[in-house]
C-alpha cells in the first residue's frame, strides 16, 4: 500500500485511524490534472455521476433551487418581507399564499427572503470551517511532535465541550447576532471534528513515497502541504463541507428560533421566532410555524444527501444497494459520530 | 493504569479550559455586556448585586485581571454562583439550580433510559431479521432524523396534539391550578404533562440506539461462535440475546454512559418549547434576562455533567474492554 502514488488510491488509512468513517471516504474524487481538457473530462464524469445517482440528483436540485431563490428572491416574491401593509393574521389566499403575520408581513415573502441568510450561514460556515479543520489538521499531522500534540489537544478539548450550550452563551453576550458574526461563531466552535478526521488523513500518508520524494526534492513544508497532500483529501474536503453546512443550517435556526439572531433580519429561523412568540397556533396561524421548519428540513436534507452521495461516488465499493447498507451503516458508528450525534442533541 | 490517568487529566484539562471560557467570554466581548446591564437595571438591582456583578465582569475594580480569575476560580472552587439578577432577583444561583434540576432529571433521565432500552431492543430484533421490514426502514427514517431541527418536531407535536386534537397538555410541568404536592392526583398531573416532551424527545434520541446495535450486532452475527450456536441447534431466541446481542451491546453501554452526562443539558429547546421549567429552560431564561450569573453557573454545571460522563464512559470502556486500554 506504500508504494501507491495516485492519490485515488489514497483510500486505506489502516487501521490505527480513530475516525472510521475517513476511511471510505478517502478515496478521492476524480480530480481535475491541471490542464483544461482533463478538468472538462472530470466535469462531465462528475455530471454523469450525479445524475447517475438518485441521492445527489435530489440534493443537487434542492440546492439549486435554494441557490436561486437566495439570489433572485425580488423575482419570486414581489413584497417587502418586512413591511407591515396587510391585514394582520391572513389565511392563504391567491394574493398570500401562505398568508400573513399577525403583524401583517406577507409569509411567502418572508420565506423567500429568509432563504438567502440560512444559505450564506450554511455556505459561509462550511467554507471557514472546512479551512480551518486543513489548516489545523494537516500542520499537526505534517509537523508533528509537540505541534501534533498541541493542535490535537485543542481539537479534543473542543470536540467535547457541549457545543450548543456554548454558542447560546456567546450568542447571549453578542446580543443579535448578524449573519456574519453567526459565521464566524459557528465556524469558529464547529471545526474541530473535520480537523481531526483531516489529521488521520493526514497522518496516513506520512509515510508514502511521494511525500518522501517531494522532501526530498527539497520542496518547501507550505509547498508539500498545498500541492501533495491536500488534493489527495478533496473528497474528505467536500464531506466536511456538507457535514459544516448542515450543522450550520441546524445551529444558526435554533439560536434565531430562541431569539439569539438578529431579530431584524428576515430569516427562516427568526420566523419561527416571532411566530412562537406570537403563538402562531393558537392564532389560527400554523403555516407561520411549518413552513420555515420544512425549508430547514429541505435546506438540510440537500447537504445531507449529497454528502451520502459524494461518499457513494467517491467510493464505488459503497455503491452496490446490498453492500452499501453494511459498510455506510458500519462507517455512521464511530466513537466520534456517535459522539457528534449526541453533541447535536443539545439543540 | 496509564489509560486512567491520562483520561483524568484530559478530563482536568477540559474543565479549565470551560472554566476559563466562562471567565473570558464576556470580558472579550465588544463593551463589557455586565456594564450595559448594569445600565439597563439600574434601579431594579441592589447595589450589593451591582457589586458582585462588577467583580465578576471585573468591572470598576481595582483588581488586575489575574487576581480576578483566582478569585473567580475560587468562587467557583467553592459553589460560590453569586445570585441572580433579574429571573428571580436576590435569590441565590445555587438555590435556582437546585430546584430546576429535579425536572430536568425525571423528564431527560427517565427518557434517556427509554430510549436506550428501547433503542437497543429494536436493534437488536432489526439486525436479527436483517433486510426485513423494519430493517429496510431504519437508514432512510435515521437520515431523515438527522436533518430535523428538534424544537420543531416539538412544535408540530404540539400543534397536532395540544392545539388540534386537544388531548395532551403542552405547557409547563403541572397545570397552574395543582398544589405541588405528593399526592395520586399531583402525580398523574405531573405524568400528562410530560408526555409530549417526554415523546418528543424519544423519537429524536431513539435512532442512535437503533442505528449503533443493530450495526455491531450485524457483525457479531457473522461471529464463527454464532454459527457454532446455530450448528449446536440452539433455540434462537438464546443465539439473538445471549450470544449476539451480548457481545455487541458494548458500544451502547459506553454511549449510554455519556449520554447520562448530556441529560442535565440535553434537551435545551425541547424545554423551551414545552415551556418545562428545567435546567435548559432556565438556562434560555437568564439568557433572555441577561441573568449573567445564572447564564455562567448554568453553562458549567452541563459542561461538568457532560465531561464528568465522558470520563466515565472512557473508563468503563477501558473496564468492560481491555483491548482498548492500550490504545488509549
Amino acid at each position: 500500500m506504500a508504494t501507491v502514488r495516485t492519490p485515488a488510491g489514497a483510500g486505506d488509512a489502516g487501521p490505527s485511524q480513530p475516525a472510521g468513517a475517513a476511511g471510505p471516504a478517502a478515496a478521492g474524487l476524480p480530480l481535475a490534472g491541471g490542464g483544461g481538457i482533463a478538468g472538462a473530462r472530470s466535469l462531465r464524469r462528475m455530471a454523469r455521476a450525479i445524475t447517475a445517482n438518485r441521492k445527489a440528483t435530489v440534493g443537487v436540485v434542492l440546492l439549486v433551487l435554494f441557490t436561486f431563490v437566495a439570489l433572485f428572491p425580488g423575482l419570486i416574491a414581489h413584497d417587502n418581507p418586512q413591511a407591515e401593509i396587510y391585514p394582520r393574521g391572513l389565511g392563504p389566499s391567491a394574493q398570500h399564499w401562505l398568508g400573513t403575520t399577525s403583524f401583517g408581513q406577507d409569509m411567502f415573502a418572508q420565506v423567500v427572503w429568509g432563504t438567502r441568510p440560512v444559505l450564506l450561514i450554511a455556505i459561509g460556515v462550511g467554507f471557514l470551517a472546512t479551512v480551518v479543520a486543513m489548516l489545523i489538521g494537516v500542520a499537526a499531522a505534517y509537523l508533528g511532535g509537540a505541534w501534533d500534540g498541541t493542535l490535537n489537544l485543542i481539537t479534543d478539548v473542543l470536540l467535547v465541550i457541549p457545543l450548543f450550550p456554548l454558542l447560546i452563551i456567546i450568542g447571549s453576550y453578542l446580543h443579535g447576532a448578524g449573519t456574519a458574526v453567526m459565521i464566524a461563531v459557528i465556524a469558529a466552535t464547529g471545526w474541530s471534528y473535520t480537523a481531526r478526521q483531516l489529521r488521520s488523513q493526514a497522518l496516513s500518508l506520512r509515510d508514502r513515497d511521494f511525500l518522501s520524494a517531494a522532501k526530498v526534492r527539497g520542496e518547501r513544508p507550505l509547498y508539500v502541504i498545498c500541492v501533495e497532500i491536500i488534493p489527495t483529501m478533496t473528497s474528505l474536503l467536500v464531506a466536511s463541507f456538507l457535514t459544516n453546512a448542515l450543522y450550520a443550517v441546524l445551529f444558526s435556526s435554533s439560536l434565531q428560533f430562541i431569539g439569539l439572531g438578529n431579530p431584524n433580519v428576515t430569516s427562516w429561523g427568526t420566523m419561527l421566532y416571532w411566530a412562537e412568540n406570537n403563538e402562531a397556533f393558537q392564532t389560527g396561524l400554523p403555516l407561520w410555524i411549518i413552513v420555515p421548519g420544512l425549508c430547514i428540513v429541505a435546506l438540510g436534507a440537500a447537504f445531507a444527501l449529497l454528502n451520502y452521495a459524494f461518499d457513494e461516488i467517491g467510493n464505488p465499493a459503497l455503491r452496490p444497494v446490498k453492500r452499501m447498507r453494511v459498510t455506510k451503516a458500519a462507517a455512521i458508528t464511530t466513537p466520534d459520530q456517535r459522539r457528534r450525534l449526541r453533541v447535536k442533541r443539545t439543540g | 493504569m496509564r489509560f486512567v490517568l491520562r483520561r483524568t487529566g484530559f478530563f482536568l484539562l477540559t474543565l479549565w479550559v470551560a472554566l476559563t471560557l466562562n471567565f473570558v467570554l464576556p470580558r472579550l466581548m465588544p463593551g463589557n455586556p455586565a456594564t450595559a446591564i448594569i445600565g439597563k437595571f439600574k434601579s431594579g438591582i441592589s447595589p450589593q448585586a451591582v457589586k458582585v456583578l462588577e467583580e465578576q465582569f471585573g468591572i470598576a475594580t481595582h483588581q488586575n485581571i489575574v487576581a480576578q480569575y483566582f478569585a473567580y476560580l475560587g468562587n467557583v472552587a467553592t459553589f460560590k454562583f453569586g445570585v441572580s439578577l433579574t429571573t428571580q432577583p436576590g435569590a441565590s444561583v445555587g438555590r435556582i439550580v437546585l430546584d430546576a434540576i429535579p425536572w430536568t432529571l425525571g423528564l431527560v433521565g427517565v427518557t434517556t433510559v427509554l430510549a436506550f432500552i428501547l433503542g437497543t431492543g429494536i436493534g437488536i430484533l432489526a439486525a436479527w431479521r436483517r433486510g426485513g421490514q423494519l430493517d429496510s426502514l431504519i437508514p432512510p427514517v435515521f437520515v431523515i432524523m438527522t436533518v430535523i431541527p428538534y424544537f420543531w418536531i416539538g412544535l408540530v407535536l404540539i400543534l397536532i396534539f395540544g392545539v388540534k386534537l386537544k388531548v395532551l397538555p403542552y405547557f409547563f410541568s403541572y397545570s397552574y391550578a395543582m398544589t405541588p404536592g405528593f399526592n395520586l392526583a399531583f402525580i398523574g398531573n405531573v405524568a400528562e404533562h410530560a408526555i409530549l416532551p417526554a415523546f418528543t424527545l424519544l423519537i429524536t434520541t431513539i435512532g442512535i440506539w437503533i442505528l449503533t446495535m443493530r450495526n455491531t450486532m450485524i457483525t457479531t452475527l457473522a461471529e464463527d461462535y454464532v454459527r457454532m450456536a446455530r450448528a449446536k441447534g440452539l433455540p434462537g431466541h438464546r443465539i439473538m440475546l445471549d450470544y449476539a446481542a451480548r457481545n455487541a451491546i458494548l458500544p451502547n453501554l459506553t454511549g449510554f454512559a455519556m449520554s447520562l452526562g448530556f441529560v442535565v443539558g440535553g434537551a435545551i429547546l425541547i424545554e423551551e418549547v414545552f415551556n418545562y421549567q428545567g435546567v435548559g429552560y432556565l438556562l434560555l431564561q437568564a439568557v433572555n434576562n441577561d441573568d449573567y450569573p445564572l447564564m455562567q453557573a448554568l453553562f458549567l454545571l452541563i459542561t461538568v455533567a457532560v465531561l464528568l460522563a465522558i470520563l466515565l464512559s472512557d473508563l468503563a470502556t477501558a473496564i468492560l474492554d481491555p483491548r482498548t486500554r492500550g490504545a488509549g
